[in-house]
């Protein structure tokens, strides 16, 4: 009973939280602009107005143009609770590797891609075709890093992975190249600059946005949640890799639990506030100048497994 | 017993076969295609029932008279008869409705049975003769096959060029099985397997194995017959070929090295391996760039092929080393992949032959907006679509995942060539794994999201009952399959346990149906757990929103940045979908070029833009191949224009010659 509490206090978090990651970035970036910026719960006020308006459907929109913001909802939320946040070894936290959590991912982004073809549009065909290009890059170098990662830890699972880094921690040339690739995934999964401007609406930047530019209301809100999702997803499985301390058992008590929670807090302002600080300091990168950059992230991941092959002292 | 019902089931089959071609019946299309239905139904059956390591077998008084014909049924010919009597059937099912639009149905109909006659001889046969000629048999019948609609000239050349394949890969494996059998000449299975073989010998039937066996089955770069035969042959037809025809080719493959060969060296799996992640990056990326539906699905078909062997290369490698159950999880793996293969591929050519029908077209750029005329079509070939781009909960995720897993066990081989290698082979399966869902989101967006964009897309009208339930069935299958894979993977352990001498731990014991090929601390997945998952919090999510927020919908024309353009022509196309690939990968492996032609300022006539791709494999390999035999053909035409002089002299040499080399010889 216990472990279903858990379980279900990690997926409502996720769901509750990932709102105000979205609103701190923004927030930082602002102020790192010398802005003031909107507040941080800015998004959750946007996600409820869009929930309460009515939703303006295009002509031509077909069932799976209406039924694809849940679909991407459910798949993304369902990766997001497969990866552990503030405990380790969660209910369900077996029923699904990181492989699976990224072939989940894999799923919403197939779904999101075929509504944007589904009206008809030609932004939402170029949204769609730029997102497919990105992630058939993206996704290679994020298998690639999850072999590294695995191999050093000798186990596929997150919770595994998080309790062999806490054991025998130690300094390894493939941990930081897995650590940069997959910064850079990250970067190019969420659409952040310098692969695509969350912000932007100037046509013929945007990718992720083209693609849901045909939804409205209760739909968009759906999607909107889905992307801060999956930020958060990934900053969750950055901070379980790279530094799970603090993270709690499952047969730990609720003291380590409250502990797990705080220290989960402080990863997600440290993650969101680095992610700013890159954000302001770069440029958004030419579209065709993408594929050298998850390359990097390809060519990193690559490099980890084969130091692995080599030697397990890597 | 099973046996003996199997190979009457066979015989049926074969004479189905010959009383239609004699009796010329242009109505008996639906009769045929029931029995076939029925025959595959019971063969399908008969693999149900042997249980443990028992093989039985049969000896018939046919072919060689030294020889007679062994057949034998164990493990492995149980699973492959089991994956070509379920493509079968529902092929089978399928053609009921689809068999009917059939132009000149006799053209058709006496081969369909013994296509299948022949497929499913060659999984039985138990000696190298009989395994030969039912391998010829199902050459030529399938190449009938594609001959059916031969007034396409595109078609009879496609139909050449894959006799000349199929000519040439059973040229070797006859060779392959010369060897094998050696100087005694006892060509039945049992005394092969007995036989110790040196190794320059077992390196060398290796080798032409893999020419053999992958010639049929569209290894790269023997693959060049099959995106052009598949499309040509009529839509139940292509199913069987690029879903089961290849398959049996696999069968042939695992049934040689595996079985035959005896005990593996390291280094043999680091052909199939090699040769399984070219196959699979070049045929997605060819799929790619296809507009043509079937022409698509082939390529496809060739990057399933290349993950089949990654998985078979593997087994061989950890086999060699004696490391079993990473042997087992690699053999596992890629006999599930043939399994999910052979059902998803069957789906989606069946909705190409439906699109086919529905429009008369077979061009993804003249399509659009299928999913309001053809609504049940679209459904189905979207589940499939999802299951060929290995996304979870459907089957093809947990084929690649298990092949993951086993490329993860891979750093514990010694050999350092190996340690080199699988990891290039890992990132080519993670790249092209990627690249099939790109290609899938364009082939389902392009041709049944948007808008119409031809009068036929528009006009288009939705398949018949028996197709929708043979593709409906399989993928059912395809969902099973995914989210209860332990039951499939314990049925393929048996035959992991005998050709490559390890096991997995069995899977039906692992509580809340999850798998876990190695242990559960190490890798587990449980696909029914994330499907209830997904449907859960997917209508969950409706329902609370419908509820509490707003349920209110307006229809409007689309927005699209406020310049909404009523003309379909607008809308992305497929060749426009896949230019950033085309730019970012295509310079690598084909050469893609794209030509602008833009008149001058004041010119009127049209600015035009052409796309350029040329396949290096037919450059480089083919066009000289055929230029050499051109030459040597007009050289040896010479001979035709001697005098009488000439003839004699030739004659006189000729026998000079042969003395010489009976001389030498002595």
């Amino acid at each position: 009973m216990f472990d279903l509490a858990a379980q279900g206090s990690q997926m409502s978090a996720v769901l509750t939280l990932s709102p105000l990651v979205v609103g701190f970035i923004n927030k930082v970036k602002a102020r790192f602009l010398r802005r003031s910026g909107p507040p941080i719960l800015q998004p959750y006020r946007d996600l409820l107005r869009l929930l309460r308006k009515e939703t303006v459907l295009a002509d031509h929109a077909s069932w799976l143009f209406r039924s694809t913001p849940y679909l991407v909802f459910a798949t993304t939320w369902v990766a997001a609770a497969l990866v552990p946040t503030f405990a380790t070894g969660l209910l369900f936290s077996w029923s699904g590797d990181l492989i699976a959590v990224i072939a989940l991912l894999g799923s919403a982004r197939f779904f999101l891609a075929l509504a944007g073809m589904d009206v008809g549009t030609s932004f939402g065909g170029l949204g769609s075709s730029r997102e497919t290009m990105f992630a058939s890059l993206a996704e290679p170098a994020m298998i690639m890093i999850i072999f590294t990662v695995s191999l050093i830890a000798g186990s596929t699972q997150l919770s595994e992975i998080a309790a062999s880094t806490l054991s025998h921690y130690q300094l390894r040339v493939s941990f930081g190249l897995a650590l940069i690739g997959l910064a850079i995934v990250a970067i190019a999964e969420n659409g952040r600059i310098p692969v695509d401007n969350p912000a932007t609406h100037l046509e013929l930047t945007m990718v992720h946005e083209a693609m849901i530019l045909e939804y409205s209301g209760r739909h968009l809100a759906m999607i909107e949640l889905a992307s801060a999702l999956k930020l958060l997803l990934y900053l969750s499985v950055i901070a379980c890799i790279f530094a799970p301390w603090g993270l709690a058992t499952a047969n730990g008590d609720a003291r380590a639990f409250v502990y797990g929670v705080l220290a989960y807090l402080a990863k997600l302002a440290i993650g969101g506030f680095l992610l700013a600080l890159f954000e302001v300091s770069t440029a958004k990168m030419r579209v065709f100048r993408v594929p050298d950059f998850l390359g990097a992230a390809l060519m990193l991941g690559l490099l980890g497994t084969l130091l692995l092959f080599v030697s397990r002292s890597f | 017993m099973p046996l003996t019902i199997a190979l009457w089931s066979i015989a049926a089959m074969l004479a189905l076969a010959g009383v239609v071609a004699f009796n010329q019946r242009v109505d008996a299309t639906r009769i045929v295609y029931g029995l076939c239905f029925g025959f595959c139904l019971i063969l399908f059956c008969t693999t149900i029932i042997p249980r443990g390591a028992v093989a039985l077998t049969a000896t018939l008084p046919l072919g060689l008279p030294w020889v007679g014909a062994h057949f034998r049924l164990d493990v492995l010919s149980a699973f492959f008869l089991a994956v070509v009597n379920l493509g079968g059937a529902a092929a089978s099912c399928y053609a009921i409705g689809y068999g009917t639009h059939e132009k000149h149905p006799l053209r058709v109909l006496p081969f369909f049975p013994a296509f299948l006659a022949g497929m499913n001889l060659v999984v039985l046969s138990d000696d190298a003769f009989g395994f030969l000629v039912a391998w010829e048999f199902m050459s030529l019948s399938s190449w009938a096959l594609v001959l059916a609609h031969h007034e396409n000239a595109e078609n009879r050349q496609a139909a050449f060029i894959y006799l000349m394949m199929a000519s040439f890969g059973t040229l070797s494996l006859l060779m392959a099985f010369g060897l094998l059998a050696g100087s005694v000449g006892d060509y039945s299975f049992t005394a092969v397997r007995a036989a110790a073989l040196e190794p320059w010998k077992s390196s060398l039937i290796l080798a032409l194995t893999l020419l053999g066996t992958g010639s049929k089955a569209g290894l790269v770069p023997l693959h060049i017959w099959l995106p052009l035969a598949h499309p040509a042959a009529p839509s139940h037809v292509s199913a069987l070929m690029s879903s089961v025809m290849t398959k049996v080719a696999v069968y042939g493959f695992i049934r040689i090295v595996f079985d035959l060969l005896g005990k593996p060296d390291f280094w043999w799996g680091i052909a199939p391996m090699t040769l399984g992640a070219i196959t699979a990056a070049l045929g997605i990326l060819f799929a790619m760039i296809q507009s043509d539906l079937k022409k698509l699905l082939a390529f496809s078909t060739i990057e399933n092929i290349g993950v089949v062997f990654i998985g078979l290369g593997l087994a061989l490698a950890f086999r060699a080393n004696s490391l079993g159950l990473a042997a087992a999880l690699a053999f596992t793996a890629a006999l599930f992949h043939v399994f999910n293969h052979s059902l998803f591929k069957s789906i989606l050519f069946f909705g190409a032959g439906a699109v086919e029908t529905g429009t008369g077209e077979r061009d993804i750029e003249r399509l659009g907006g299928l999913i309001r005329v053809m609504p049940c079509t679209a459904f189905v070939l979207l589940g499939a679509s999802l299951a060929i781009s290995a996304l979870p909960p459907f089957n093809g995720f947990v084929s690649e995942w298990l092949v993951f897993q086993a490329i993860l066990l891979s750093p514990s081989l010694p050999q350092w060539s190996l340690k080199l290698i699988v990891p290039a082979v890992g990132v080519t399966l993670a790249l092209s794994a990627a690249l099939t869902a790109g290609c899938f989101v364009r082939a389902y967006g392009v041709a049944f999201l948007g808008r119409a964009r031809s009068r036929a897309a528009a006009g288009a009208t939705e398949t018949d009952r028996w197709s929708l339930s043979a593709m409906s069935a399989l993928l059912g299958l395809c969902l099973v399959a995914g989210i209860l894979p332990s039951f499939l993977i314990d049925t393929i352990s048996p035959a992991a346990r005998q050709f490559v001498g390890g096991r997995m731990p069995a899977q039906g014991e692992i509580p809340w149906l999850s798998i876990a090929p190695i242990a559960e601390s190490r890798s587990s997945y449980n696909g029914l757990l994330v499907c209830i998952f997904i449907v859960v919090s997917a209508f969950l999510a409706a329902r609370v929103i419908h509820v509490f927020a707003s349920r209110k919908v307006r229809r409007g024309a689309a927005w699209d940045c406020g310049f909404p353009d009523p003309s379909p022509m607008t809308q992305y196309t497929g060749s426009s979908f896949a230019q950033p690939i085309r730019r970012a990968l295509g310079n690598v492996v084909f050469v893609a070029k794209d030509h602008l032609d833009m008149p001058t300022p004041g010119d009127m006539r049209a600015a035009r833009l052409g796309i350029e791709i040329r396949d290096r494999v037919f450059e480089y390999l083919y066009a000289p191949i055929s230029r050499s035999v051109g030459f040597c053909a007009d050289q040896l035409n010479k001979a035709h224009f001697l005098t009488i002089q000439g003839y004699l002299s030739l004659v006189f040499a000729a026998l000079v010659m042969l003395l010489l080399v009976v001389a030498i010889w002595r």
